[in-house]
C-alpha cells in the first residue's frame, strides 16, 4: 500500500495526495464550526420563551424521508467514485446526476419547510431554541447548497474532458465533503429532531 | 490492516478507495440505524433517559459506519496524517460541547433559581 508508486508517477501522486489531506483538514475545521453550533443548540434548545418547542414543530416522517434522501445521494456519490476509478465516463455522469437530485430533493424539502415554518410563524425571531435551529440546519443547507454547485460544475468538467487526472481528484474531494455532509446530518437528525420529539 | 489493505488496488490519494460492497454494506447498515433509531422514538419504546442514551448510540454506531465505509479512514498508508487531524479534531469538538454544556447549566445553577424564573414568567404574562 505505501510506496508503491513508480518514479514516473510519483508527482501526480503525491499532488493528489497532499491535496485530499489538505481537504480533510478544511473537512476538520468545518467540524469545528459545526460543533460550535451544537453546543448553541444544546445550550438554547429548552429557551422557547413561551414559543413553540420542538416537538410542536417538527413533522417526523417527513424528515425521515429528507434524512434518507440525503443518505441515498452520499451512497450513490461513492458509486460514483468507484466509477470514477473504472474510468466509465457515462455511469460516472448518470451516477452523478442521480446523486444532484437527491441532493437538490434533500435541499428543496428543507427550504420547504423553513417556509412553512415562518409561515405558520415559528421563525428564528420567536426564541433562542428557534434562531439555534435555524442556524444550525441552515448553515448545513448552505453547505449542501455549495456542495451541489460544485457538482454541477464538475459534471461539466467531465463532460468536457472526461476522467482525467484533474477531474478525478476533484471529484473524489467532492466525495469527501458529501459524506461528510451526510455525516453532519445524521448529528442533526439525532440532536434536533429526534432528541426534539423523545 | 496491512493485510486488509491489499484488497484495495488503487492508492493516489494515500487513502483507501473501497469497493460495491463496502460502500453497500455502509448503506445497508446506516438505513437500519437510522430506522431502528426513528422506529424507537415514535413508538417511545423507552422512558426518555433510555431512550436518548439508545439513539445518541444509535449515532455513533451510524457515524463509525459512514467512516469506515465511506470516508475508509484508517486505510490511508502511513503515516496516518488523516486519523491524527480527526482524533484532534474530535479532542475539540468534545471539550467544545462538553465544555459548553457544562458551563451554561452551571451559570443556570447559579443565576437563575426558580424563583427568578417564575417571576419573570409573571412579569411576562402582565405584558411586561
Amino acid at each position: 500500500m505505501s510506496n508503491t508508486a513508480t518514479p514516473t508517477t510519483h508527482l501526480p501522486h503525491d499532488t493528489t495526495a497532499k491535496a485530499a489531506f489538505g481537504f480533510w483538514v478544511y473537512l476538520m475545521t468545518d467540524l469545528v464550526l459545526f460543533a460550535t453550533l451544537f453546543a448553541t443548540y444544546a445550550v438554547l434548545r429548552n429557551n422557547t420563551a413561551s414559543g413553540p418547542a420542538g416537538k410542536d414543530i417538527f413533522d417526523m416522517p417527513y424528515v425521515l424521508v429528507e434524512t434518507m434522501l440525503l443518505l441515498t445521494s452520499s451512497f450513490v456519490a461513492g458509486l460514483a467514485m468507484l466509477a470514477v476509478y473504472k474510468k466509465q465516463k457515462n455511469l460516472v455522469l448518470a451516477l452523478l446526476v442521480v446523486t444532484f437530485l437527491l441532493g437538490a430533493g434533500f435541499l428543496g424539502m428543507e427550504l420547504y419547510e423553513f417556509n412553512h415554518l415562518v409561515q405558520e410563524g415559528h421563525s428564528w425571531r420567536i426564541s433562542a431554541f428557534l434562531s439555534a435551529f435555524f442556524t444550525l440546519v441552515g448553515t448545513h443547507g448552505l453547505h449542501i447548497l455549495s456542495g451541489l454547485t460544485w457538482l454541477a460544475v464538475l459534471m461539466g468538467q467531465v463532460i468536457r474532458k472526461g476522467i482525467t487526472m484533474h477531474t478525478t481528484r476533484r471529484l473524489m474531494l467532492f466525495s469527501l465533503f458529501w459524506h461528510f455532509l451526510d455525516i453532519v446530518w445524521i448529528f442533526i437528525f439525532t440532536i434536533v429532531y429526534l432528541m426534539g420529539v423523545a | 490492516m496491512s493485510h486488509q489493505a491489499k484488497q484495495y488496488t488503487s492508492s493516489d490519494s494515500g487513502a483507501g478507495h473501497g469497493t460495491i460492497t463496502t460502500y453497500a454494506t455502509g448503506f445497508v447498515l446506516s438505513v437500519i440505524f437510522t430506522l431502528l433509531a426513528y422506529w424507537a422514538v415514535v413508538n417511545k419504546i423507552f422512558e426518555r433517559r433510555e431512550l436518548i442514551a439508545v439513539i445518541v448510540g444509535l449515532a455513533f454506531a451510524q457515524l463509525m459506519v459512514q467512516l469506515l465505509f465511506f470516508l475508509h479512514l484508517g486505510r490511508e498508508s502511513k503515516p496516518r496524517w488523516n486519523l491524527t487531524v480527526f482524533f484532534f479534531m474530535v479532542m475539540v469538538v468534545c471539550i467544545v460541547i462538553i465544555g459548553s454544556l457544562w458551563i451554561m447549566s452551571n451559570l443556570d445553577y447559579h443565576m437563575m433559581p426558580q424563583q427568578m424564573n417564575e417571576y419573570m414568567l409573571q412579569q411576562n404574562m402582565k405584558g411586561f
